[in-house]
């Protein structure tokens, strides 16, 4: 159902590594090393400031992807794949973006599964990809047969 | 402090044990996320949904399994981290993080890693590349 949509993208968007958001994002997973919001501990680091966890990523803005109608309910998270060229910075300028990578069907013990491969991508300013943030997402056939009609 | 380089296939980084998944956790993630979807934070709608309480957020499980990393990263940084969600975490669910050393050479060390329940299920597993830096 979603194999018209394989390819489409949405506009850039602009994001900051912000600083209060890092540390909030730090003490949620209960990571909060001081590489991560403690500036002295960054400027002493390799980095020379401070950086994100690797799954930061999941707040950022990526924009919306024209045509693509996702159901409200009944999404299951089924993978999630994160690649970096590098921690992001915090203070850090990032223009984002998402793709559909692809989809397909398969047959399962719950019926005909639906699984949809969506890439939350991050570029700095120069057009450098920095990461990539990968999810599968599966609709199962309750969902999608709801949204054929 | 041991270096990440130490450690060598087949041995494991020192396992971490959460607390038992409190509300307040799943309430702390949807805000510092923006995943705000009511299934991880409102039992109603959690029911509505079919399940037989709140969630956590597989995305915060799969944050906390990536601490295990963070005291390294003078040494390098996780340059791909993949996981597959498993099965749920419910509230009060003590959840176990793990990573084991698969294989390495002078530029990375791959790690398989896993998340296993007080039942001893694996609630989420991968692979994560710790790349080292020169």
């Amino acid at each position: 159902m979603y194999q018209n949509d394989i390819g489409k993208q949405s506009a850039k968007v602009k994001n900051v590594v912000e600083r209060g958001a890092v540390k909030k994002f730090a003490e949620a997973i209960g990571d909060l090393n001081p590489i991560y919001w403690d500036e002295e501990t960054g400027k002493r680091s390799r980095y020379g400031r401070n950086i994100a966890p690797p799954t930061f990523p999941r707040v950022f803005d990526y924009g919306v992807i024209e045509g693509l109608k996702l159901p409200a309910k009944g999404l299951i998270h089924g993978e999630q794949r994160f690649h970096y060229k590098r921690p992001l910075f915090v203070g850090e300028e990032l223009y984002c973006y998402a793709e559909v990578k692809d989809y397909y069907e398969k047959q399962s013990s719950m019926g005909q599964l639906g699984f949809l491969v969506i890439a939350n991508n991050g570029e700095d300013a120069d057009g450098n990809l920095l990461f990539t943030s990968t999810s599968t997402i599966i609709i199962n056939e309750a969902v999608r047969k709801a949204m054929s009609v | 402090m041991t270096t990440i380089r130490e450690w060598q296939v087949g041995q494991s980084l020192p396992e971490v044990t959460l607390p038992p998944v409190s509300r307040l956790d799943l309430i702390k993630y949807a805000g510092a996320s923006g995943d705000y979807n009511p299934i991880h934070t409102i039992d109603d709608e959690a029911k509505k949904a079919g399940l037989p309480g709140i969630i956590a957020h597989g995305m915060w499980t799969m944050g906390n399994l990536a601490k295990l990393f963070t005291p390294y990263y003078e040494e390098g940084f996780v340059q791909d981290y993949f996981v597959r969600f498993q099965s749920m975490v419910f509230l009060n669910d003590v959840v176990t993080l793990k990573a084991t050393v698969k294989e390495k050479d002078d530029k990375a060390i791959r790690f398989m890693v896993a998340a296993v329940n007080q039942h001893g299920k694996e609630v989420i597993k991968g692979e994560a590349v710790f790349s080292l830096y020169e």
